[in-house]
C-alpha cells in the first residue's frame, strides 16, 4: 500500500532507480546479509575460526558493485578493499560458497589456499587486489593502480575503502597527498565507511574532525561529501556523482558513508546482532509502502537465498582441508628454489 | 671502467628501454637530482615522489598489481623501518593470494656503513629483509654484478629487495659490463652536467643482454684451505685479505661474494665448506640474530663432519647504531683489519 507521505514519482528517489533495480539491489543485500550471519554461525559452530564481515554496510556496498565497471586490468576499475565488503564482491558476481569455503579454510579456497581469515579476498577476474587484514595498507597500495589508471587511456578508476578509525593512519594522508600531487592527479575514489567505532572505541573520542570527508578541503580539486550509507537511494545518488566526477575529470573524491555495525567488530567482540538500524528493513519498508514489491515476493527472495547458501554449506564440509606440502606452492612465483630450508629447524 | 651507480643506471635505462619498467621512484629520484647517489640520473621513466617511504612502497606495489614492473627507492635502508608492513605486503602477496596476484616490483636501497654517516646513513638490513619470505633479496659487490643483478630483477616475478651497498656506489670494479664504453666516453654520455641540467639527455650506450641470476654466489676468489662468505661492503675487503694471504703465502683462502641473501647459494657454500673444512660469514649488521647466524645454524646441521674447526662470524657489534666519530665507527663495524684477524685465527685453529 502507498504511504500516504509518498513523494510524486518525478521527484521519488526510489521510483526514479525503478523497481527492477531496487529489487536487484535487495536482492544482493539479501545474499550478502545470509552469508555473513552464516559465517559468524560457522564461526560459533566450531566451522571456521576468527570471523569479520560487513553485515549492516549492504545498502552502500551493494551500489558501490554496481558501479564498477568490472573487468581485469588497466581499462578496467581496481577494488583495494577491507574485510568489510561482502556485499561489493558479491554484486561483482563473487559466489557465495567461495566466502564459506574460506571460512572453513578448505584447500578450495579459492582467495588463499585456506592462509587467510574469512572475507579477504584475491580476485584478478574483478580487479580485486588481495585484502590484507592490516589496517588501512588498502590507502597506501591504491596509489599505484591509481598511478596506472592515470597513465592510462581509459576513464576506469581505483576505488579503495576502510573503517573510521582506520583513518588516523598515515596511509589514508599517503593516498589524499599523492592522489592530489599537482603533476599527477590520480583518479582515485576514497571511500570511508564511517560505523562509529574502532573495535570498542567510540569513533567522538578520538577523532575531531567535523567530518571525515572534510580531509579533502586541504585540496582545491578534491570534492568531499558525507552521506547516510544505510539509505540505499542516497548511496545509489552520492556513488553515482562520485564515480562521473572522478571517470571524467581524473581527479580524486572522498566519500564518507555513515552505516550500521549490526554484528559488532567480530568474533572477537561476540558477533551478536546489535540494535542499530537495519538497512534492509528499510529498503523493504520504503519498497513496500511505494508498491514497488510485494512482502510476499521480498520474503521469497531470503528463502531462496538460505536455500541456496545451505546447499553450498552442505558441499563446503564435504570438500577437503589443504595437503601440507600446499604451504610450499606460491611462496615465490616460479617455485620453491631446491636448497630453500623446510624443515623448520635442524 | 664504470661506477656502481652508473652499473645501475645503465641497467634501470635497460630496465625501461627494454623490459617495460614504466616508472622508477622515490624521494630526489626524478630530475634534477637523480638520486643522492645518482643511480637515477638521466632516466626517462625517473620521477620524483612525496617524502613518504609508505606511498612508495603502496605506488609500487600497487603498480606492480596493475601489470607494471615498477622500480622503487627508498632513499636509505635506515628509512624502511616505517615500511616493513608494506614489504611483508609485497612479499606475502602472491602466498596470501593462492598465487592469485603476483607481485614483479623491485625496492632498491642504500644499506650499510662506510660513508660516515652516523646512525641513520649506516644501518644494514639483512637480518629483517631475509625474513621477508616470499621477497629475494640482492645485494651486489662490483658494478658489473649491480648491472646483472639489477637486470634480473626487474625480470623478476617476485618481489626483490636490491641492497646498494653505500660504500661502494662510487667505485669501480675489475671487469666491464658488456659493451661498455670507455670511461670518458661513458661519463660524457650518462653523467649529468653540474649547475643547469634543464636541456641535458643521457646518450646511452647500446648494451647487449647481460643478467647475473638470482640466488648465484660468485667465487671470486678461489682456494682450499678456508671459505670466507661475505657480500656488499665486506665482499671486496675479504677479496682484498684472500689475495694478501695469497701473496703473503699464509694460506689459500676461498672467497664467496654471495650475490644473493634469498634465495642463497647453499649449494656453492657446501661445496666449498666440504673442500676447506673451515669457514668465516662476514656481515655489517650487528651480530644478534644476524643472517650469517642462520647460515651457520645450518652449517653446523648439514656440514658438521666435514667441519675441522667451529665456524665463525664477523659481524658489526650489537650497538644501538654505528656512530659518528671514525675511531667508534670503525671499532663498531667490521674493517679489513678485523677480517685479517679473524681469518688468520680461522687458519691457525688446530683440527
Amino acid at each position: 500500500m502507498p504511504a500516504k507521505t509518498a513523494p510524486s514519482p518525478a521527484s521519488d528517489p526510489y521510483k526514479k532507480l525503478g523497481a527492477a533495480k531496487l529489487l536487484q539491489i535487495h536482492e544482493l543485500m539479501v545474499r550478502a546479509r545470509l552469508l555473513e550471519e552464516r559465517l559468524i554461525k560457522m564461526s560459533k559452530g566450531g566451522d571456521g575460526f576468527f570471523w569479520i564481515g560487513g553485515p549492516g554496510e549492504e545498502a552502500f556496498n551493494v551500489p558501490l558493485g554496481l558501479h564498477v565497471k568490472k573487468g581485469h586490468g588497466v581499462n578496467f576499475d581496481f577494488l583495494h578493499l577491507h574485510y568489510r565488503s561482502s556485499a561489493i564482491v558479491l554484486s561483482l558476481g563473487a559466489k557465495p560458497i567461495d566466502a564459506l569455503r574460506q571460512m572453513r579454510s578448505v584447500g578450495t579456497d579459492p582467495y588463499s589456499k585456506g592462509r587467510n581469515f574469512v572475507n579477504h579476498y584475491a580476485i584478478p577476474e574483478f580487479n580485486v587486489v588481495p585484502v590484507s587484514p592490516t589496517i588501512e595498507t588498502q590507502y597506501a597500495t591504491a596509489i599505484g593502480t591509481g598511478i596506472a589508471h592515470a597513465r592510462a587511456k581509459t576513464d576506469a578508476i581505483t576505488i579503495v575503502n576502510g573503517g573510521d578509525a582506520g583513518t588516523a593512519e598515515g596511509d589514508f594522508h599517503s593516498c589524499l597527498v599523492w592522489s592530489n600531487r599537482p603533476v599527477l592527479n590520480l583518479p582515485i575514489l576514497m571511500i570511508v565507511v564511517n560505523n562509529g567505532y574502532g573495535i570498542s572505541t567510540k569513533e567522538e573520542t578520538q577523532h575531531g574532525e567535523r567530518h571525515i570527508s572534510d580531509w579533502a578541503k586541504a585540496f582545491p580539486d578534491m570534492p568531499g561529501k558525507t552521506i547516510d550509507g544505510n539509505d540505499v537511494v542516497a548511496s545509489w545518488a552520492a556513488l553515482d556523482e562520485a564515480f562521473a566526477y572522478i571517470r571524467k575529470n581524473r581527479k580524486p573524491y572522498l566519500l564518507e558513508a555513515r552505516c550500521s555495525r549490526l554484528y559488532g567488530h567480530s568474533s572477537s567482540s561476540g558477533a551478536n546482532r546489535i540494535p542499530e538500524a537495519d538497512c534492509i528493513e528499510l529498503l523493504e519498508k520504503n519498497l513496500t509502502s511505494r508498491g514497488l514489491a510485494k512482502a510476499d515476493a521480498l520474503k521469497k527472495v531470503w528463502e531462496r537465498e538460505a536455500a541456496a547458501l545451505d546447499e553450498a554449506h552442505k558441499q563446503v564440509k564435504a570438500e577437503p582441508f589443504p595437503a601440507l606440502e600446499s604451504v610450499w606452492e606460491d611462496v615465490f612465483a616460479g617455485g620453491l628454489p631446491p636448497s630453500y630450508p623446510t624443515k623448520g629447524g635442524s | 671502467m664504470a661506477s656502481m651507480a652508473q652499473a645501475i643506471r645503465m641497467a634501470l635505462h635497460y630496465g625501461e628501454a627494454e623490459l617495460g619498467v614504466t616508472e622508477i621512484f622515490g624521494e630526489d629520484v626524478g630530475a634534477p637530482l637523480g638520486g643522492v647517489f645518482t643511480a637515477t640520473q638521466g632516466l626517462e621513466r625517473a620521477w620524483n615522489s612525496p617524502l613518504d617511504e609508505r606511498g612508495i612502497i603502496g605506488a609500487a606495489l600497487g603498480l606492480a598489481w596493475a601489470g607494471g614492473r615498477p622500480v622503487a627507492e627508498i632513499q636509505f635502508v635506515d628509512y624502511i623501518f616505517n615500511v616493513v608492513d608494506m614489504l611483508k605486503l609485497c612479499a606475502n602477496g602472491c602466498w596470501a593470494s593462492g598465487g592469485r596476484y603476483k607481485t614483479p616490483l623491485v625496492v632498491m636501497t642504500p644499506t650499510g656503513s662506510g660513508i660516515h654517516g652516523s646512525m641513520y646513513h649506516s644501518h644494514s638490513f639483512d637480518s629483517v629483509a631475509t625474513k621477508l619470505h616470499g621477497m629475494k633479496v640482492v645485494c651486489p659487490s662490483t658494478p658489473i654484478d649491480a648491472y646483472g643483478l639489477m637486470v634480473a630483477a626487474i625480470k623478476s616475478d617476485d618481489p626483490v629487495l636490491y641492497l646498494k651497498p653505500k660504500a661502494l656506489l662510487r667505485t669501480k670494479g675489475e671487469e666491464l659490463i658488456p659493451g661498455e664504453p670507455d670511461e670518458k666516453s661513458l661519463h660524457d654520455m650518462i653523467d649529468a652536467p653540474l649547475g643547469d641540467r634543464t636541456k641535458w639527455k643521457a646518450k646511452w650506450p647500446k648494451l647487449p643482454h647481460y643478467e647475473v641470476e638470482i640466488g648465484k654466489a660468485k667465487i671470486s676468489h678461489p682456494g682450499s684451505d678456508a671459505t670466507v662468505v661475505a657480500h656488499g661492503r665486506m665482499a671486496p675487503i675479504c677479496l682484498e685479505v684472500a689475495r694478501q694471504f695469497a701473496a703473503e703465502g699464509k694460506g689459500a683462502v676461498e672467497v664467496i661474494d654471495l650475490r644473493s641473501l634469498i634465495p642463497y647459494d647453499w649449494e656453492a657454500i657446501t661445496t666449498s665448506i666440504k673442500k676447506t673444512g673451515r669457514v668465516l660469514f662476514v656481515n655489517e649488521e650487528t651480530e644478534i640474530t644476524n643472517f650469517g647466524e642462520h647460515l651457520i645454524r645450518r652449517v653446523v646441521d648439514e656440514l658438521f663432519y666435514q667441519l675441522r674447526v667451529r665456524p665463525r662470524l664477523l659481524a658489526g657489534k650489537a650497538t644501538p647504531g654505528v656512530a659518528l666519530s671514525p675511531n667508534l665507527e670503525y671499532f663498531i663495524q667490521p674493517q679489513k683489519a678485523d677480517v685479517e684477524r679473524a681469518l688468520g685465527e680461522l687458519l691457525a685453529d688446530p683440527a
